[in-house]
């Protein structure tokens, strides 16, 4: 059970850094770049530069909202009516926004689309809000770390656990390893049953860190979901696939083997017959 | 079979067990040795079975020379050789067939052999009525009978034992020490370390006697 649990905050960890890597990966929904046109640009000059645009390839989306629009989606809203019917000009330039291509967290690509796209002529001026990816890019890359550091301080008490456990079991049956030994048993021979009961303790380990992450997901998925409709990014908390449990289970396997292997080495040897 | 020459065994702490043995056992033979408490006889046993290592002189067994057997090889060299205590030392937590079956599990043998050979040793000691209890539930004479089936269900080329009558009362000991005599009848070296000299005469067998290490005639 301890195993288990010890096993299961790593995993759990894992998960949880997927989990990020998929709401980074979402992130790109969420940003848009806003290109306010110069307002001597026209909207037959606009289409031709939104067209050109959506051929670029760090481009996903392009929506063009035409001054028109602009105009009268702002009537609409605001009912300033008379106050906008008054004007001579329509005080809105036309507005492309862009959903850019948003690869492997990589902020600087979008820097370098909006360094290109400020260049262009008709473009006047850009608008995003690029601070908080900088930001979350830098905490995920902190929390990496840190779930680096502590998996590796929970794999060293998971083998610190089992080689403890099993060296209790060596020392209750110090008895069996004796007559065994003075009736000829080799140390192979000697050291197998406890090799298996490693073997069991990091499946069982494995399969009770699995059942707790899934426990886990199960719980935390609901209030994620809402969250995530805050954000307006519709993500889902990703669980542990085939090659995850059968990694995990693998893991145990090999750290219950390798923690009674120790256990084994150190503790057989000195228990002699005599 | 067993040969000692000038052979002294000193312990870590300066323990000066066995000093200067000179001694020759047969193919076949049944011998006690004797001598007080910390005379040196369950070092000389242990000795034999290679639970420890002698510091001085050379041993051989079987034709192998002790010194020449390297730890790897000590388990193989000691299934030639049954063992018997003065404490049984019996598993509590496993059945009399378990315990009897142990030499045999550690030699690899198939599931049927392990099978018959128990049931006929058990029979040898008046006690296969008993292969399905547990030790707790034997009384130390029975105890005793069935660590010599243990010992030489494998049937071992040399039969050691370690003051085997000490906790018994006469009668059971007697009992004990033909077991040891029809088991030597059919070609089994043994050799039994007993303090208690007076019951060992009765057996009109070679005696050893040590006396705080040395050799002593008498
Ligand atoms: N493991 C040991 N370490 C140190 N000294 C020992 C050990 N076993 C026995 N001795 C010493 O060796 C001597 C012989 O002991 P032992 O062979 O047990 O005698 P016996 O069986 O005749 O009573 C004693 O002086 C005893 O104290
Ligand atoms: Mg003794």
């Amino acid at each position: 059970m301890v195993i288990g649990i010890a096993l299961a905050f790593p995993t759990g960890f894992i998960v949880f850094l997927d989990n990020i890597k998929v709401v980074s990966s979402n992130l790109d929904n969420t940003i848009e770049l806003n290109l306010f046109l110069k307002m001597d640009v026209n909207e037959i000059k606009a289409e031709a530069l939104a067209d050109k645009l959506s051929n670029h390839e760090d481009i996903k989306k392009i929506i063009l909202i035409r001054r028109d629009e602009a105009l009268s989606e702002y009537k609409k809203l605001s009912g300033f009516d008379n106050v906008l019917d008054s004007l001579d000009e329509n005080p809105f330039p036309n507005l492309i926004l862009i959903k850019p291509k948003f690869k492997n967290n990589e902020n600087s690509q979008i820097a370098d689309l909006v360094e290109e796209l400020k260049i262009m002529p008709e473009i006047e001026n850009i608008q995003y809000d690029n601070k908080w990816i900088n930001r979350l890019t830098k905490i995920i890359e902190i929390i990496k770390l840190v779930v680096l550091i502590l998996s590796a301080l929970l794999v060293a008490s998971v083998l610190l656990i089992i080689g403890n456990t099993i060296r209790l079991s060596i020392y209750n049956h110090r008895d069996e390893i004796e007559i065994t030994k003075l009736f000829g048993g080799s140390d192979s021979f000697i050291q197998r049953p406890f090799l298996y009961s490693g073997f069991w303790y990091g499946i069982f380990g494995g399969l009770i860190a699995w059942f707790l992450v899934l426990i886990s997901i199960s719980i935390l998925g609901d209030p994620v979901k809402k969250l995530s409709y805050l954000y307006d990014a519709n993500f889902k908390l990703v669980g542990l696939g085939l090659t995850d449990t059968l990694t995990l289970l693998a893991v145990g396997i090999f750290l219950g083997i390798l923690g009674s292997w120790i256990a084994v080495k150190r503790h057989l040897r000195s228990i002699e017959p005599g | 079979m067993i040969q000692f020459t000038n052979v002294s065994m000193v312990y870590p702490r300066g323990n000066k067990a066995l000093q200067n043995i000179d001694l020759n056992i047969d193919k076949g033979e049944m011998v006690y040795i004797s001598g007080h408490s910390g005379a040196g006889k369950s070092t000389l046993l242990r000795l034999i079975n290679l639970v420890d290592r002698h510091t001085r002189g050379q041993i051989i067994v079987k034709g192998q020379n002790l010194e020449r057997i390297r730890n790897k090889r000590v388990a193989k060299f000691r299934r030639n050789i049954g063992f018997i205590f003065q404490d049984h030392k019996l598993l509590n937590d496993r059945t009399i067939f378990d315990n009897v079956a142990l030499p045999l599990v550690i030699a690899g043998n198939t599931h049927q052999d392990i099978k018959r050979r128990v049931q006929a040793s058990l029979d040898k000691v008046g006690l296969l009525s008993k292969i399905n209890n547990y030790p707790m539930e034997l009384s130390s004479g029975e105890c005793q009978r069935i660590g010599f089936a243990r010992a030489v269900v494998h049937r071992p080329t040399i039969l050691l034992a370690d003051e085997p009558t000490g906790n018994l009362d006469p009668a059971l000991s007697w009992e004990m020490m033909k077991l040891f005599e029809q088991f030597n009848q059919v070609g089994v070296t043994v050799m039994i370390a007993s303090h208690e000299l007076d019951m060992i005469k009765h057996m009109h067998k070679r005696i050893i006697v040590l006396n705080k290490g040395r050799t002593v005639d008498i």
